[in-house]
């Protein structure tokens, strides 16, 4: 399998050498994402929660006995709501997620790539970008060499069209 | 005399090479993707339902059973080789699995782990052969307060139990509440949430939303994390375990077995909790504590029977309750409930070929994973070697092509992608997508079994506690959501109060570090 030694672009972590290896796994971990994100994150899910509501009594809510369309979104709306708040306070000093680093912008690009080939799929078939997005994937994003990034690509869509197209027969629009 | 046919019948529909092949697949899927870290059981089986649309119902959930339990076998070979858990429920079997390998006997732990797995997993499924249709047969009564009750336990259970912040838990089990509600009510016809939107009219499907949240969100995850290189291991020697390996283990062995069976049926339990209850075990009970994370053989056994052991017992409330344990039997509901079967009491006996197909498979699964994790270990760490930065596009590529093909759709595959990057964000803040799927798939039990019980008792809560099983059911979740609220309050009171006893406050503190490991693990 391996030509060619993948480029590492990125330096690598020096080997924990505690006795507890558990813990020396902890202490590789990225660090928390801290109060703002906690407060950040309870309000989105607070609002989502209060437009829930909203939209939910709309809907109308009926009684009790006679509950409406709207009445069980309502108080799972309330359930999200009341728990936000909860958290904004529970977790005020931060303590868990992650803090965002510089190779979250790697994920944002797969991200852009796949949004792309989402794009792209219905208007010129799966081939062209999911041979583009795995070159960007192979080589932008993991670092390998440029043959082996083309080369393990070409195979990789091959494979894909034998197996979705040739094997299992699916519609997925293609070109070819 | 009439369930030991069923049982033999059901050995014969395992044995249709069909079938077989399917479990054969499961099995070396599971062992593949426990080796390899990143993708675990759950993504890999969500970016896997859109495979099982075109087979038989027995014969998917044939393949989906075997990809869980066999990552419970892989997982343990990264954890002994590279002090890298594949899965979460190994990250205890680095204490002991690599301590023994850096003293030259990777073999012996692989070789313990594989046995033990295979008789907690057999014992398990044994368990499930007998208990299975007793529970099935109790739940035949159950009316609308009850599944009422049981959906809301089980969705507190898994959101509580989760490592992790469990308010955050709450709340993703609570957006999956209201996410189900999309689409047309089935009580009044009125459209909720749509927003005149015709692919919403009929509701999210369940298939997108896993596969964005479980499969595509852990793929974005990673290509981040990708830079925690890892180097692929050496040759190994020896893995078949000595006599007296065998006879220093089979304590661990057993206990494992049972501890594991039990915690596995316990929603919100599972392989994970199980194998750190079983580690905790082993270490209280040995005479000398201290060779523990030294090297000790009972600190691989006993947590590697158990994660088995529960991996398979967790199948019991989903295929007698339908109500799934964990957010890998939420899949396989979501599974079911696509082939047109919704599991549930009546599952054992209108479809006994499927229930015991199952079940079966799991005998022939796990004789194939021991073959496959003694002689043919060498073979799946070379699997290591396949480098991430390849792999990644090739998960991905199938997960937008495999969603494509459930609807020829794309609106589905755009739904893939933005509920990817939710369950991205999610993970970066501290939000579990398990206990979101989970409440996602029992939503709409849960809204209906509400209502109908609302109409039975003319609108009335109290009807429920009129109900012995709903009133204990409801009790337990009230028990299950205050106690933490109790404990924190004591605990700041504890802290407020430096003259109380410091052990106290060590034992919290050691507890606090524990669930920092575990967090770690998810």
């Amino acid at each position: 399998m391996r030509t060619t030694e993948p480029v590492e672009p990125e330096p690598t972590e020096p080997e924990p050498t505690g006795s507890e290896p558990v813990e020396a796994l902890a202490d590789d971990a990225p660090p928390a994402a801290g109060p703002v994100a906690n407060l950040a994150a309870c309000l989105v899910t607070a609002g989502v929660g209060g437009a829930g509501a909203v939209a939910a009594v709309g809907l109308g809510l009926g009684t009790p006995a006679q509950p409406g369309a709207g009445l069980w979104p309502l108080a799972v709306s309330v359930a999200v709501v009341v728990l936000s708040l909860t958290q904004a306070v529970v977790g005020r000093r931060g303590g868990d997620g992650e803090k965002f680093s510089r190779y979250s912008w790697l994920s944002l690009a797969g991200l852009a790539t796949l949004l792309g080939l989402v794009a792209l799929l219905p208007v010129i078939g799966f081939e062209i970008p999911a041979l583009l997005l795995s070159l960007v994937w192979m080589k932008f994003l993991g670092g390998e060499s440029w043959r082996s990034a083309v080369l393990y690509s070409v195979l990789v869509v091959g494979a894909l069209y034998a197996v979705f197209v040739g094997a299992l027969g699916t519609n997925v629009p293609h070109l070819f | 005399m009439e369930s030991l046919q069923n049982v033999l019948a059901g050995f014969a529909v395992v044995l249709e090479p069909t079938n077989l092949l399917y479990c054969l697949v499961g099995v070396v899927i599971g062992m593949l993707i426990g080796v390899l870290p990143g993708l675990g059981p759950a993504a890999t089986i969500a970016i896997l339902l859109p495979l099982t649309y075109g087979v038989e119902p027995v014969t998917a959930i044939i393949m989906l059973a075997g990809i869980f339990y066999g990552a419970q076998y892989g997982g343990t070979i990264t954890s002994v080789l590279l002090r890298l858990p594949g899965e979460a429920s190994s990250v205890v079997t680095v204490l002991d699995g690599h301590a023994l390998a850096r003293q030259g006997r990777a073999g012996t732990a692989l070789g313990v782990a594989a046995v033990g797995s295979f008789v907690g997993g057999t014992v398990a499924i044994i368990g499930l052969t007998f208990l299975a249709p007793l529970v099935a047969g109790f739940a035949l009564d159950f009316g609308p307060p009850e599944y009422t009750a049981l959906a809301l336990l089980g969705i507190l259970l898994v959101s509580t139990i989760a490592s992790g912040a469990r308010v955050k838990a709450l709340i993703a089990a609570a957006i999956g509440l209201l996410l189900a509600t999309i689409g047309r009510d089935a009580f009044t016809g009125a459209e909720r949430f749509t927003f005149d939107n015709l692919s919403m009219a009929d509701g999210i499907d369940f298939v997108p939303v896993a596969m964005g949240l479980f499969g595509l969100g852990e793929i974005l995850y990673n290509l981040e994390e990708r830079h925690r290189a890892v180097h692929a291991p050496g040759k190994i020697a020896n893995v078949w375990p000595s006599r007296k390996d065998l006879k220093e283990s089979s304590g661990a062995v057993t206990r494992g077995s049972v501890l594991g069976f039990f915690l596995g049926i316990l929603p919100g339990g599972g392989a994970t909790i199980a194998s750190m209850a079983a580690y905790a075990a082993e270490k209280k009970r040995a005479k000398d504590p201290s060779r523990f994370g030294k090297g000790a053989i009972e600190g691989v056994a006993g947590p590697e029977t158990a994660n088995n052991a529960a991996a398979t017992s967790s199948f019991i409330p989903l295929l007698t309750l339908g109500i799934p344990a964990n957010a890998t039997m939420a899949l396989m509901f979501g599974a079911l409930l696509i082939q047109g079967i919704t599991p549930g009491p009546q599952l054992v006996t209108e479809h006994p070929e499927l229930f015991w197909g199952v079940v079966n498979s799991m005998y022939i699964g796990n004789v194939l994973l021991l073959i496959m994790s003694i002689p043919l270990v060498g073979v799946f760490v070379r699997i290591l070697r396949v480098r991430a930065a390849i792999l990644a596009p090739v998960t991905a590529l199938i997960t937008m092509i495999g969603a494509y093909t459930i609807n020829n759709s794309v609106f589905d595959v755009l739904l893939v992608v933005v509920f990817g990057a939710v369950g991205y964000l999610m993970k970066k803040f501290g939000f579990e997508p398990g206990p979101l799927v989970l409440a996602f798939v029992l939503g709409s039990l849960l809204e209906s079994s509400l209502r109908r019980s609302l109409l039975m008792f003319d609108g009335s809560a109290a009807g429920f506690f009129t109900r012995p099983i709903s009133a204990t059911l409801l009790v337990v979740f009230v028990v299950v959501a205050v106690l933490p609220l109790v404990r924190s309050v004591r605990e700041r009171r504890a802290a407020q109060n430096p003259a109380q006893d410091r052990s106290a406050q060590d034992r919290s503190a050691q507890d606090r570090s524990a669930q920092n490991r575990e967090e770690e693990s998810v």
